[in-house]
């Protein structure tokens, strides 16, 4: 008669402690979100929080996770454009704000004319309901997948970028997502649609309003992004992560790209106590796309990625380099699948895991993976696990640095080759310097 | 050139050296005075490499026995960072790439950890960008060099002019270039070795560690030494150097030898 308390149920609690402060969400007016809620509601019946049993997640425990107490943010505190300017990209003239996911159009600078649209999903659902109907939800699959599962329950706030046919938009558009508050759960999400011919730079940005005091307490970031390229357009993607080091981050990103559009993606993971992004990327016949990423962590920060790289189509090109360094007793993870499906004749993908342990306690589990169901393709992968080069050392200490400064340089440097591939020059330089400031403390 | 009067810069007694445990230098003796030009040849696994990365510190190395006095004092009480600083340069066989580091940011650095060593002003970027672009016309280098990562899909020959620019930089009292004349077509190894000859004084000294005579042509020693088996075998002039480009390295063995079994 224990047959079903005995099924383990691995949630402990938290997954039924988020559901029920599911707030009763304002119907929308787009039909499809209403359905796609009630049938993730009705999937997270099913679905359960991942364990290390589970393939996907067997080098990342987030049994940390699951013993905390979290409630979805029903309301933001309100902030003023002066406590987060610091967090603006200078060059990004078109702005959204998210606070612990909850859209604060006070800070944000939208925009919707002929050119573009970035604005908040209620603004636009009207005006936008088939561009909106056609993507929504058709990219990022949550049916098996409990985190986008519990993003797409909770669906409200959605940032929508759409970039018509053939309009270049100069300046990159900044997401910026704040987490104030402890003990809850954000659920943020965005759609990019890049009509033919466009070309966008997106910065989806992840941070904490103060680096100390409460941060101190956990909250969960569970977002879901959906990028949809259509024939011929380009987008940049930045993606980073850089929340308190007590937080939970974790992520799905789905990317669908057209006939020979072009994809470029740098994802650079700083903060959170266990961090996991996944980013599936999905290439129709001549696109290409490029995913470079970082890991920089430390202490107990445990940072993982995966990645799929599906060619579905022939004359695919994929680029992917990965960066882990890992001091202190950090735990960095890649999964790197790339996919060349039956059909997809001329793949050319060269993927790379490069890792750095700065410290005998840090730890890496790095697995590429190659899928290859078509015959006349070129792959290559790799991976390297290691220290600091003691040639490279040398070669700066014969160049009268001391040892400490050649191996902060070197670690440095290490990094900075992702960061350099970021084509936003004040976040670049940004991102330089908090790579440097964490390199040279840790050594 | 030789100088009446100079002062020995470095003075190397009975060096031994293994690597991985294997003695790759037994008992070399060698002595350079300031404003010389010496060249050490030999053929591969001879041991140049290794007396040059001795001489510099690296660690793989490890000094067995002997003792090597630079300008009077005892090198292996200092790090490679402080010889460097204290004026030994090595330029590399082969210079190691540092993507993510601009080459001029790591140029200034360096030239600004030298020169705060020695009591000099140190340059900020702008100062510094008018200084390192003077020294490149001495290597027809391209200022688009600075903004590259240091070394960085450089050609062979481009490593090359960037080793000599930062030996024109850091002004050292004893250089030694590691084959820096190897992989070179002879464009590249005439503006090489032109600015070597600018940079060479009466107050500093150069050890030229070559295969290869063509060096020397461009160059031109004050004494070529011939190494073996860990030792240097025989000294002579630049006249040296072209005898063994046309009669080889056997014949200076075969040579020494003979003398040996005759002595």
């Amino acid at each position: 008669m224990n047959t079903l308390a005995s099924i383990p149920s691995p949630p402990a609690g938290l997954l039924e402690t988020m559901l029920l402060g599911l707030p009763p969400l304002q119907s929308s007016p787009l039909p499809r979100i209403n359905a796609l809620r009630a049938e993730a509601v009705n999937r997270l019946d099913v679905l359960s929080l991942p364990t290390r049993r589970d393939e996907e997640w067997r080098f990342t425990d987030i049994s940390p996770l699951k013993q905390l107490s979290l409630a979805p943010a029903l309301s933001a505190p309100h902030l003023e454009a002066a406590d987060i300017a610091h967090f603006y990209i200078e060059e990004a003239t078109t702005r959204l704000v998210f606070v612990d996911g909850i859209h604060a159009p006070q800070l944000s600078s939208a925009a919707s004319n002929g050119d573009v649209t970035v604005s908040n999903l209620a603004a636009v659902a009207a005006s936008h309901a088939a561009r909106i109907e056609a993507h929504f939800g058709r990219h990022a699959e949550f049916r098996d997948n409990v985190f986008a599962a519990l993003n797409t329950a909770f669906l409200d706030d959605v940032a929508v970028i759409v970039v018509p046919r053939n309009v270049v938009l100069a300046e990159p558009v900044q997401l910026l997502f704040i987490a104030t508050q402890k003990e809850v759960v954000s659920t943020p999400r965005c759609l990019v649609v890049a009509e033919a011919g466009s070309e966008a730079t997106v910065i989806e940005d992840y941070v904490v309003l103060n680096q100390s005091g409460w941060q101190e307490e956990a909250h969960l970031t569970n977002a879901v992004t959906e990028i949809v390229l259509e024939d011929n357009a380009r987008v940049n993607h930045i993606r980073v992560q850089r929340e308190g080091k007590k937080s939970f981050h974790i992520a799905n990103c789905a990317v669908s790209l057209g006939r020979s559009s072009n994809y470029q993606s740098v994802s650079v993971a700083l903060g959170a106590r266990i961090s996991r992004y996944n980013l599936d990327v999905m290439l129709a016949e001549g696109a290409e796309c490029a995913l470079d990423g970082l890991a920089l962590i430390s202490a107990n920060q445990l940072a993982d990625t995966h990645t799929c790289i599906d060619h579905a189509q022939p004359h695919g090109v994929s680029r992917q380099l990965h960066k882990c360094i890992a001091g202190g007793s950090a735990h960095v993870v890649f999964n790197g699948k790339v996919k060349v499906r039956k059909g997809a004749q001329r793949t050319d993908s060269v993927q790379s895991s490069r890792n750095l342990l700065l410290t005998g306690k840090a730890h890496v589990d790095t697995k590429p993976q190659l899928e290859i169901f078509a015959d006349d393709v070129k792959c290559e992968h790799g991976a390297t696990i290691g220290q600091l080069d003691n040639d490279e050392v040398f070669y700066l200490k014969s160049r009268g640095l001391s040892d400490s400064v050649a191996r902060s340089l070197l670690t440095y440097a290490f990094g900075a080759e992702i960061i350099e591939r970021i084509p936003v020059a004040s976040l670049k330089q940004r991102l330089a310097q908090v790579v440097f400031e964490q390199t040279s403390s840790q050594l | 050139m030789i100088y009446q009067d100079s002062k020995p810069i470095l003075q190397v007694h009975g060096l031994c050296a293994t690597v991985n445990g294997i003695e790759i230098l037994k008992d070399l003796d060698f002595t350079v005075k300031s404003g010389e030009v010496h060249a050490i040849m030999g053929p591969n696994g001879s041991g140049k490499s290794t007396f040059a990365k001795v001489l510099a510190g690296h660690t793989a190395y490890e000094v067995t026995a002997g003792s090597v006095l630079f300008e009077g004092k005892n090198l292996f009480e200092l790090e490679p960072d402080e010889r460097a600083r204290a004026g030994v340069f090595l330029a590399f066989q082969y210079p190691i790439e540092i993507p993510g580091v601009a080459n001029s940011q790591f140029l200034r650095l360096s030239y600004n950890t030298v020169q705060a060593q020695r009591g000099h002003e140190e340059l900020d970027p702008l100062e510094f960008d008018d200084f390192v672009r003077e020294k490149m016309k001495l290597l027809e280098m391209s200022p688009n060099f600075l903004d590259r990562s240091v070394n960085e899909g450089f050609s062979g020959g481009e490593k090359k002019r960037n080793e000599i620019l930062q030996m024109a930089l850091l002004d050292p009292r004893l250089a030694i270039l590691d084959e820096t004349d190897s992989g070179l077509d002879i464009d590249a190894l005439r503006v090489v070795a032109e600015g070597v000859n600018q940079l060479a004084t009466k107050d500093n000294a150069i050890i030229l560690v070559t295969h290869y005579q063509r060096l020397l042509n461009y160059i031109v020693p004050d004494f070529v030494h011939v190494m073996e088996a860990g030792r240097i075998i025989k000294t002579g002039g630049k006249e040296l150097a072209v005898e063994l480009e046309s009669r080889g390295y056997d014949w200076v063995g075969v040579e020494n030898n003979a003398t040996m079994a005759l002595s």
